[in-house]
């Protein structure tokens, strides 16, 4: 029979920031992580990084999955990371997301310490594969 | 382990929330972790929601948080459980979304959970995570059920307080409730009762209360709510929930109630232990040899289990 | 006829012989496609059902020269950055032959913070043009004869206070109100069901709403204060039919409040135009539009008892999917928008905007947006369409698609119906669950193969390098705008404004149309942040069901 220890679900926050409210691909991303098995904590529009990071602390995630269709995202990235590096949840913690992201806006993020960003019509698989993977990897390093 | 309870009593809301995963996940140290805790609590006040899907619970459970504060509670918790989907194992934690407002006030801790497989609609560690909401110095602590199955049986069992919530549109008034429903609830809430049938829901409440039996000293209330903006009745809901805490202190039912909870809880852990036990001692290939034989009818099904509980427990066969 | 039926038959026996490509031959919205289509898939009566353009119920077309008599509005959504830069693309684009204008604000805007709002931060000039005084309005439109070409504002919450805007910015110049010609996008309802961007709760939003309709029967004949629109609600995720049968449902609910506050249906109804989305499906979008006009005509004359012709017409905008376009191949961008463009063409459209190749990268930039402008302009004066009016009408397949397209759409508007209206599902969060399963099933399509995007999913090329030039929107558009703002609340007079936000406060209280009071309030100076915030004061906010 299955092993005793329950299994131990990824948790991930979902949230768009900024005042943008199209949240299709937010939406479908958060039922392709519930049907992946992970812990969706849903954290809908219009959240600022602080209260991102503050749900993210109450919540223990191990991800948080941030959604940007307004350009905003060299200013909300960083702002997260900042104060995810202020409540000592960085790097243990991944911040991933996705929107209008140009190439070169993308890696500059990363050389920060963000994660990978997706565009649109990136396969829902190979974002759920990328979350669990790098989960996986951070548990293991933090313990 | 020390270091981190020594936080968790203090009020550091980091060393909660990693506290109460350790204890989700069962680690290990999660049994002392709750055992080291524990005893530094025992002021939360536990209030259980509960109430059918669309009634509005987690707009009411925001703004009674919300009138806690303004009383002068310093730390209110909030636990919000939605139910892990059987197929994927994963699960779709949406009551938060409506608890925006709160995010920004450092006296109110909200967490999501999981039912994580457990039946009756409530995370099998809720109890271990009221007790460490209880320890961070949360009082009260608002439970939010799933509010569909058994969930609202179980939750009286961990509740010293069960406010059940009920919508006009959401349902068929009382004929279409579960059986045990009625006499779960401490306090009745009828939300959204700007709606049309808002007062036809009431009175078939009440009547439906007379009909049953009389519970010592209270008879629970039925109060009307709107949790929409700064919401309405809410100063008169949370007066009852307060009073009704207050008849159990000075009663000593709450005690009762308590000791009663304790026993079913004592009694899940049990169950549970024997479960790991079960799964740990037999191996996945004897329950598949059995299920064929008994699928062939070589087997009745209770020989086949009482065959598993001898083994596990030992007995003569 | 025996003949046809031997033919038939013939053809039936070979189908069934025949190999077929490996694919569910369905259409984008998963509706299964006939092979083919002939005269036994109409009903008995169909012509006199299909009718004559520009004749009741107009489903051909609302007018019945169409393109042959004026060709429709070309109209490019345009506007980012400040307002003076905003001018400068809208003028560019009435230089290269851009009929009409229509103005896209910035996310601040477009929820009701100025500027300097700790939530605009970020946000200022990024999407759209930043708007945040009466001061913003009339550098908008400095040069720009607005009594002469017909301007458009995509703008839904606070849609009411930038019209306002827009009237003082006229009236500054001697321009009449009674000659501006336009439309405020102001469709409150789809923004609950699809895009998001509403401030304040359903009904006080229908309540400002109504205030508009009532106002522009009033004072602007030449206004359409609503653009009810399918386009975001097909953006989200929905299927052609469920476009069809919100957005109708939409303005049914329009209708029923204006005449419910006292109007006579047949003072507003002709002032209400539509906005729908022109996919990639050819036919199924061209059906979408015919069912539209005839479904909305016939509605309107038998339920609501409009007696005017033109309280019957569907007038309606189009523009081309924006989901539709890929990131990867930008080039290919091009070649989606124009056949869904013609698609919007032989659907009968009034009025026309073409997305740009590179709107998946960025705003578009200048030389991407004068090639969608193009596109139109060779559709109109190279293809011959425009020569002929609805020429796929009579034909059985585009016919029974129309059909086909309207039954269902009815049937979802009648359980809206049984639902208590538009309002009661939005609040049981019917439109948006049913929008979620459609988004849910095309993205697992896709997946899966079963629906194709070249270059994304089939055709796909190793990561390229991106030939279009992008357009950046600097940080200094906000701090320049934030210096305005400060230097414009310094200058002003505060007790004008005071007074005029607290007869606003009052006239939304007591319900009075505040139209009058929006007038005086940015004519004041009143900024549109203020001026929201003393409209949240009285009707509250917002919070959507948690639906999935």
């Amino acid at each position: 029979m299955s092993s005793a220890r329950p299994p131990r679900p990824v948790r991930i926050l979902l949230a768009k920031v900024g005042l943008d409210g199209h949240d299709r691909g937010l939406r479908i991303i958060a039922g392709a992580c519930r049907d992946a098995g992970f812990e969706v904590i849903y954290g809908g529009l219009r959240q600022t990084p602080r209260r991102v990071v503050e749900i993210a602390l109450q919540e223990d995630v191990d991800a948080i999955g941030v959604s940007i269709l307004s350009a905003a995202h060299m200013t909300v990235f960083p702002e997260i990371l900042r104060l995810l590096q202020e409540e000592g949840l960085h790097p243990r913690v991944l911040l991933t997301g996705g929107g209008i992201i140009p190439e070169k806006d993308a890696i500059q993020l990363t050389e920060l310490g963000v994660g990978r960003l997706f565009g649109p019509g990136a396969p829902l698989a190979e974002i759920v594969q990328y979350i669990t993977d790098e989960v996986g990897r951070r548990r293991l390093a933090g313990e | 382990m020390t270091q981190l309870v020594e936080r968790l009593i203090a009020g550091d809301r980091r060393a909660l929330a990693r506290a109460i995963t350790l204890v989700e996940n069962e680690e290990q140290e999660a049994a002392e972790l709750v055992a080291r805790s524990s005893p530094h609590g025992g002021r939360a006040y536990r209030i259980g929601v509960t109430g059918p899907p669309g009634a509005g619970k987690s707009s009411l459970v925001t703004l009674l948080a919300q009138r806690f504060r303004q009383l002068g509670k310093e730390r209110v918790g909030v636990l919000a459980v939605d139910p892990t989907s059987p197929f994927s194992g994963g699960a779709l934690l949406g009551d938060r979304v409506r608890m925006t407002s709160l995010t920004g006030d450092p006296g109110v801790f909200i967490r999501s959970m999981a039912t994580r497989g457990a039946f009756g609609g409530l995370a099998r560690a809720a109890a271990d995570v009221l007790d460490l909401l209880d320890a961070w110095g949360a009082d009260p602590v608002l439970v939010e059920t799933v509010g569909v199955g058994q969930s609202e049986v179980e939750i009286a069992s961990l509740a010293d307080t069960t406010l059940l919530v009920l919508s006009p549109e959401a349902g068929d008034g009382v004929q279409a409730m579960k059986a045990g429903v009625m006499e779960v609830a401490d306090v009745f809430a009828v939300n959204k009762s700007d709606r049309k049938g808002a007062d036809r829901l009431v009175q078939e409440i009440q009547e439906a209360l007379g009909l049953g039996g009389e519970r010592p000293g209270w008879r629970p209330p039925v109060l009307k709510t709107v949790a929409a903006q700064e919401g309405e009745g809410i100063p008169e809901l949370v007066a009852a929930l307060q009073q009704h805490q207050a008849l159990q202190e000075q009663s000593g039912l709450l005690l009762l109630r308590r000791e009663r909870a304790a026993r079913h809880r004592i009694e899940r852990l049990v169950e549970e232990g024997l479960h790991r036990q079960l799964r740990r001692q037999l191996g996945e290939e004897e329950l598949v040899a059995l299920g064929q034989r008994v699928a062939r009818r070589q087997l009745g099904p209770r020989d086949a289990a009482a065959e598993l509980l001898g083994k596990l427990l030992r007995l003569p066969t | 006829m025996a003949v046809h039926d031997d033919a038939r038959r013939r053809w039936e026996a070979q189908v069934a012989q025949a190999r077929l490509r490996d694919c569910d031959f369905e259409t984008v919205s998963g509706a299964p496609t006939p092979l083919l289509a002939t005269p036994d898939d109409l009903p008995p009566g169909w012509p006199e059902q299909v009718g004559y353009p520009g004749e009741y119920p107009f489903t051909r077309g609302p007018y019945p020269t169409m393109y042959r008599g004026r060709l429709w509005t070309m109209r490019q959504f345009a506007g980012f950055g400040s307002a003076a830069a905003t001018n400068g693309r809208f003028r560019l684009l009435l230089q290269q032959g851009q009929t009409g204008l229509s103005t896209a604000f910035d996310m601040p805007t477009l929820m009701g913070y100025d500027a300097d709002h700790e939530l605009a931060h970020g946000e200022v000039g990024k999407c759209g043009v930043a708007i945040s005084s009466l001061q913003d309005m009339e550098r908008l439109f400095a040069d720009i004869p607005l009594d002469e070409v017909s301007t458009s504002m995509t703008i839904n919450g606070p849609a009411p206070v930038i019209w306002a805007m827009l009237i003082a910015a006229a009236e500054k110049r001697g321009i009449s109100r009674r000659r501006l010609k336009g439309t405020t996008q102001n469709d409150i309802l789809k923004e609950y069901i699809a895009q998001k961007e509403y401030l304040f709760p359903p009904r006080a939003s229908l309540r400002l709403v109504t205030d508009t309709v009532e106002f522009a029967a009033r004072e602007l004949p030449g206004w359409h204060p609503i653009s009810i629109s399918g386009y975001h609600i097909r953006e989200a995720g929905s299927t052609a039919a469920q476009e069809l049968a919100f957005t109708l449902a939409d303005g049914f609910a329009y209708v029923e409040a204006a005449i419910a506050r006292g109007l006579d249906v047949d003072a507003f109804a002709p002032q209400l135009s539509f906005f729908f989305n022109a996919h990639s499906d050819f036919f199924e979008e061209i059906a979408k539009l015919r069912a539209a006009r005839r479904l909305f005509a016939r509605r309107m004359r038998e339920r609501y008892g409009a007696r005017k012709p033109e309280s019957w017409r569907l007038k309606t905008h189009c523009q081309t999917a924006g989901c539709s376009l890929t990131a990867q191949q930008p080039l290919n961008n091009i070649v989606r928008t124009a056949i869904q463009a013609l698609a919007g063409v032989l659907g009968g459209t009034q009025s026309l905007h073409t997305n740009s190749m590179d709107e998946t990268l960025a705003l578009p930039s200048e030389r991407a947006v004068i090639v969608a402008l193009r596109t139109q302009q060779i559709i109109a004066h190279e293809t011959g369409v425009a020569n002929v009016v609805d020429p796929l009408g009579g034909s059985w397949y585009v016919e029974s698609l129309t059909n086909r397209m309207e039954e269902e759409a009815l049937a979802l508007i009648t359980q809206i119906e049984e639902l208590g209206g538009v309002v009661a599902a939005i609040e049981q969060g019917f439109q948006m669950r049913e929008i979620g399963r459609a988004a849910m099933r095309y993205q697992r399509d896709l997946e899966a193969g079963r629906k194709v995007m070249v270059g994304v999913n089939r055709f796909v090329e190793p990561a390229e390098d991106v030939p279009i030039p992008l357009l950046e929107i600097g940080e200094e558009v906000e701090q320049e705008q934030v210096q305005r703002l400060v230097a414009l609340r310094r200058t002003r007079d505060a007790a004008a404004v005071a007074r005029s936000l607290a007869r606003l406060r009052q006239d939304a209280a007591n319900e009075t149309n505040v139209m009058p009071a929006l007038i005086e309030a940015v004519s004041s100076y009143a900024t549109l942040g203020e001026i929201v915030a003393a409209l949240r004061e009285v009707y509250g906010d917002y919070q959507e069901p948690a639906i999935f």
